[in-house]
């Protein structure tokens, strides 16, 4: 995977959660990944086609998403309801629609499909490329998630 | 300003729409419709009559896209602003956008002060002659 597509989801995923959230996730180490195996409670997933083929997923502990979606909402949500699951599709669309705004300024126009949200503690994330992918993973308080990656540029897989 | 405006939000996720609903009303506007895709935004506007749409592009069963060709297409709604929601500012959608007569467009996320200055902008230009 070229790696100039791991920025721009590193600094959508902060710039949307921060401003939707009004939290400032802390990004840790990205690393690879091999299997389909989620890390996190609920994750959005979203494909992705045009100069940059693949798809990206938003996954979120639940200590992390119940804070989240709090503050997006302005009351305190105590359980993993279907605000959470509509929050989680949204907060996807909108790190895919930041991330594709960076990589249009380099030059990749990128479209996006509808994002599918999936959720339980041992669910799995079915990468449209299969796999490995590169993880991203952040911090807030109440919390980890992480953004994972699976990003090939056509004709150089 | 007129905070006592109806605004119309259009968005198929309840949650989006709570969110801009939460926006507006920390910037002082309390007159708020909601609608769950382009079809139903257009009930309520044949209902009643409404100041502002804020729509979002991407929905199910008509997009706002397609919602703001409906609304400048007709005699009665023609005029009323709209101003789009994007997950993303992508050239070609902004310049059709644009070119079907949309307002303004904010690009999500966004904070309710970036929200109040896109409808204080549309306000002012709807006030010039």
């Amino acid at each position: 995977m070229n790696v100039k597509f791991i920025n721009p989801f590193l600094e959508g995923t902060v710039s949307v959660i921060k401003t939707m959230a009004f939290v400032e996730p802390r990004a840790g180490k990205p690393f690879l990944k091999r299997d389909s195996a989620a890390h996190g409670d609920v994750s959005g997933i979203i494909g992705l086609t045009g100069a940059a083929v693949g798809s990206v997923a938003l996954s979120f502990s639940s200590g992390a998403i119940l804070r989240i979606v709090s503050n997006m909402l302005g009351e305190e949500i105590k359980d993993m309801n279907g605000d959470i699951k509509d929050a989680v599709g949204e907060l996807t669309n909108m790190v895919s629609g930041a991330a594709r705004k960076r990589l249009e300024a380099e030059g990749y126009s990128i479209m996006a499909a509808i994002p599918t949200v999936v959720s339980g503690s041992k669910h799995s994330i079915t990468h449209v490329l299969g796999g490995p992918s590169i993880i991203i993973p952040f911090e807030i308080d109440t919390g980890p998630f992480v953004i994972d990656v699976c990003l090939s540029e056509p004709g150089k897989r | 300003m007129q905070k006592d405006m109806k605004i119309l939000i259009v968005d198929d996720f309840a949650t989006m729409r709570k969110v801009i609903r939460n926006l507006l009303k920390q910037v002082g506007y309390e007159n708020i419709l909601e609608a769950e895709d382009g079809v139903s935004a257009l009930r309520v506007l044949k209902a009643q009559k409404v100041d502002l749409i804020i729509s979002d592009w991407n929905m199910p069963n008509m997009t706002g896209f397609e919602l703001l060709k409906a609304v400048r297409a007709d005699a009665d709604l023609g005029k009323t602003p709209f101003l789009m929601v994007t997950a993303e500012a992508l050239q070609d959608n902004v310049v059709a956008a644009v070119k079907a007569g949309v307002s303004n467009y904010i690009v999500k996320p966004f904070t309710a002060e970036v929200l109040n200055e896109k409808i204080s902008k549309i306000m002012e230009k709807l006030l010039t002659p």
